[in-house]
C-alpha cells in the first residue's frame, strides 16, 4: 500500500461527502437527515486540514475555517433539533413526507 | 509500509465503513452510535495529521456535544424498538447512483489535478500560535470573525429556547 498524503484524504473526505449525500437522499426521518449534514460538515473539515497541512502548513487559515465550521455546526444542531422537538409537538412525527403543509 | 500507514489506513477503513453503517442501518440509535464511531474516526485522522487541538475539539464538540444532543433527540421523538420505515427500492438505487457518480466525478478531477503548495518554512499548530492568531488584530488575524461566531452562539441558544419553548396553554385556546 502506498504512503498516505493528500489524495488520500481526498479520497476519504469526498467518499464522506457522498455517503452523507446517500443519507441526506434515502433517509426520510429528521434526525438522519441531520446526523448526515453531521457527515457533510465533517469531510469538508477533513479537506480543510489536508489542505492546510500538505499545501500550505506556513499558514493556519484551513485550521480557522475548520474551527468556525465546527461552532457553527454546534449552533446549526442545537437550533435544528429544537425545531425537531417543536415538529414532535405539533406533528406527532417526524417523517419528513408528515410535514408537507408549505408544500402546496 | 510502516506503522503510520497501518494506521492510517485503519482509520479510514473504520470511519469510512461506520459512516455507511450509520446512514444505512434501520434501528435508529445503531445509526446515531455508528455516527459516534465515525465523528471518533475523524478525530483519529486529525491526530495522525498531527493536528492535536482540532482532534480534541473535534472530540469535544462533536463526539461530547452534537452526539449527545441526537442522542437525547431521538429518546425524546422515537418510540422504543420501532424500526425505521423501509424506503423504495428505486428511491435507494438512484440515491446511490446519484452519490457514485458524484463521487466518481470528484475524485476523476482530483487526481487529473496537480496541487502545488508553498512548503517553505513550516508554522506548527500548537496552541499558542492558534491562540495568537486567533485575536490577532492585524492583517491575518481572526479577532473579527471570532467575536462573529461568538455572538452567533449566542443568537443560536436564545433562538433554541424561544422555538423549544412550550407556549402558554392560554394563548393556544385564543389562537384556536
Amino acid at each position: 500500500m502506498p504512503e498516505p498524503g493528500l489524495y488520500h484524504l481526498l479520497f476519504i473526505s469526498a467518499a464522506l461527502f457522498f455517503i452523507g449525500m446517500f443519507g441526506f437522499f434515502t433517509r426520510r426521518n429528521l434526525v438522519t437527515m441531520l446526523m448526515s449534514i453531521e457527515l457533510i460538515l465533517n469531510s469538508v473539515n477533513i479537506n480543510f486540514i489536508a489542505f492546510n497541512k500538505y499545501l500550505w502548513p506556513n499558514k493556519m487559515d484551513g485550521l480557522f475555517f475548520v474551527i468556525f465550521v465546527i461552532a457553527i455546526a454546534a449552533a446549526e444542531a442545537a437550533v435544528a433539533i429544537a425545531i425537531i422537538i417543536n415538529l414532535y409537538r405539533s406533528h406527532g412525527s417526524i417523517d419528513v413526507e408528515k410535514a408537507e403543509e408549505l408544500k402546496y | 509500509m510502516n506503522g503510520s500507514t497501518i494506521i492510517f489506513y485503519l482509520l479510514a477503513s473504520f470511519t469510512l465503513v461506520s459512516a455507511v453503517l450509520a446512514v444505512t442501518t434501520r434501528q435508529i440509535f445503531r445509526a446515531a452510535i455508528f455516527l459516534l464511531f465515525t465523528l471518533i474516526g475523524v478525530a483519529g485522522l486529525y491526530f495522525w495529521m498531527q493536528y492535536d487541538f482540532i482532534a480534541a475539539v473535534q472530540i469535544v464538540v462533536y463526539v461530547g456535544g452534537i452526539t449527545v444532543l441526537i442522542i437525547f433527540s431521538i429518546f425524546l421523538t422515537q418510540q422504543a424498538g420501532d424500526l425505521l420505515p423501509k424506503q423504495k427500492m428505486s428511491r435507494q438505487l438512484f440515491a446511490a447512483l446519484a452519490s457514485f457518480c458524484g463521487f466518481a466525478l470528484i475524485m476523476l478531477q482530483v487526481y487529473q489535478h496537480t496541487f502545488i503548495g508553498n512548503a517553505t518554512q513550516a508554522l506548527p499548530p500548537t496552541v499558542a500560535n492558534i491562540g495568537n492568531k486567533m485575536l490577532g488584530v492585524d492583517d491575518d488575524g481572526y479577532a473579527l470573525p471570532f467575536e462573529v461566531v461568538s455572538i452567533l452562539l449566542l443568537a443560536a441558544l436564545v433562538g433554541c429556547i424561544v422555538i423549544a419553548m412550550r407556549s402558554k396553554p392560554e394563548e393556544n385556546i385564543i389562537k384556536q
